[in-house]
């Protein structure tokens, strides 16, 4: 029984109706990492230079906290759901807009508590040196705090990213495209194999994102580890 | 006259539904209750095993982890579509999901609590003739009990949010008002039955946080008062 489904699954793979036109894999493949990669950049753009400021000054310790704790309790299918009436009310309709608003929703909390948490994390005589040597606050922010909070930041990007790409799923709930669509059309029309492939699509781009950021953290901190070992020959 | 324009003018809630619906409402949080436990407890005792081969041989630490990781990685509609031909739109399907979120979580407390056990302790441990067994069930797990916790607080949370996705095959707790909610998004029915699942699902998610932070406090009675 299993082999025959699994049959009907490589079937839809290679039905080449499935390979081409809005409705076609290579289509809601870039729509899916498309609206991903644009709901990290809006949500970085917006949480990153806060929480960077915030813990330069080292103050909003609590209201990361609090923030993080809220963003865990709402569940994604919910924000997916609630940003649906919002949009609507104000005139942006289905589709593009909920989901986006969600995405950003999901990935500002883990984006704004890792970059947070890393610049408070950077030992402080590291920082009291760079003002020693005549830096100005911005000097410091720039070449000292971010470079050094890159890779917990860059962790929170990897949560964030994952989860953004395992939410844009449910954008096709509220009329968007993206791989979603393989799922939701498929339960709507008991196409169990088409629901099959969505899901593995899903999984298999989700897996992916994982590995662009493991990859890029591992490079980051290849680097900070050659700088770090230099930098200890100075220090004497 | 029919109006059929959705103008502002249309209440976002409408309270008369709740109080029609409350026995449904009802039902559905106990059905989001009971999914949770059983995914919770399965999902401890799976993990207190993953945990005792990572503590007992330190090279399956690695594949433990990176496995559940992937498990937790793939997205959980993804992982429900997966379960569907083999196990159907059942309860089954819900829990192999569920359980396999926790994983990573639990055993990554579990692993990590144990070893930040303090060594000086352990030694007094053996020093006042405690075996191995002995040692690691009366001093180290107690000492971890708080960084479990934390890993079950964590697991309970995730888990409660990810309830509402099984919606999408058949059962969904709370999430059945969401998805309903969704499918009929332009009446003000609609909009309130996304409100109550999404607040509902949220106040479980706080009230079992809660509850797990008061039962930490009574299971750890030696810690001071105060500390988080």
């Amino acid at each position: 029984m299993i082999d025959g489904f699994l049959g009907e699954v490589i079937d839809w793979f290679t039905d080449p109706a499935n390979w081409t036109g809005i409705d076609g894999i290579p289509n809601r493949l870039w729509e899916h990492i498309q609206m991903s990669a644009l709901a990290m950049m809006i949500a970085a753009a917006i949480a990153v230079p806060v929480a960077v400021y915030l813990a330069h000054r080292r103050i909003g310790g609590s209201f990361v906290v609090a923030v993080v704790n809220i963003g865990r309790a709402i569940p994604s299918f919910a924000v997916v759901a609630v940003a649906l009436p919002i949009t609507i009310r104000m005139g942006l309709g289905l589709g593009f807009w909920p989901t986006l608003l969600a995405l950003l929703f999901l990935a500002v909390p883990p984006l704004f508590s890792h970059a947070h948490a890393g610049v408070v994390g950077i030992d402080a005589a590291l920082v009291d040196a760079a003002v020693g040597m005549g830096m100005t606050d911005s000097q410091v922010i720039r070449r000292v705090e971010v470079p050094l909070a890159l890779p917990v930041l860059m962790d929170g990007g990897r949560i964030a990213a994952v989860q953004v790409v395992a939410t844009a799923t449910l954008g096709a709930l509220v009329a968007w495209g993206g791989l979603g669509r393989y799922i939701i059309d498929g339960f709507a029309t008991q196409n169990l194999p088409e629901v099959f492939a969505g899901g593995l699509l899903v999984a298999l781009l989700a897996i992916a994102t994982e590995g662009v950021f493991s990859l890029a953290d591992w490079v980051i901190r290849t680097r900070q580890h050659r700088i770090v070992t230099h930098s200890h020959k100075v220090d004497v | 006259m029919i109006s059929v324009a959705q103008g502002s003018d249309q209440p976002i809630i409408v309270w008369d539904w709740i109080g029609r619906n409350l026995g449904n409402i009802l039902d559905r949080t106990i059905e989001h209750l009971v999914l949770t436990a059983i995914a919770i407890v399965v999902g401890t005792l799976l993990s207190v095993i993953l945990t005792l081969l990572a503590l007992r041989w330190r090279r399956s630490y690695g594949p433990i982890t990176w496995v559940t990781g992937l498990l937790y990685t793939i997205p959980s509609l993804a992982l429900f579509t997966f379960l569907v031909p083999i196990t159907g739109l059942s309860v089954l399907t819900a829990e192999i999901g569920l359980v396999s979120y926790t994983l990573l979580i639990l055993v990554r407390n579990m692993v990590t609590g144990i070893d930040e056990v303090p060594q000086e302790v352990v030694d007094a441990a053996k020093g006042m003739g405690y075996t191995r067994r002995g040692r690691f069930w009366k001093i180290e797990v107690p000492l971890a009990l708080p960084v479990i916790i934390n890993g079950i607080r964590l697991a309970t949370v995730t888990v409660i949010g990810l309830v509402t996705v099984t919606s999408l095959i058949g059962l969904g707790g709370l999430g059945f008002f969401i998805l309903r909610g969704l499918q009929t998004f332009s009446s003000p029915i609609g909009t309130t039955q996304i409100f109550v699942g999404t607040a509902l699902s949220i106040a479980l998610a706080v009230t079992a946080d809660l509850s797990l932070v008061a039962l930490e406090k009574v299971a750890t009675p030696w810690r001071p008062r105060g500390t988080p």
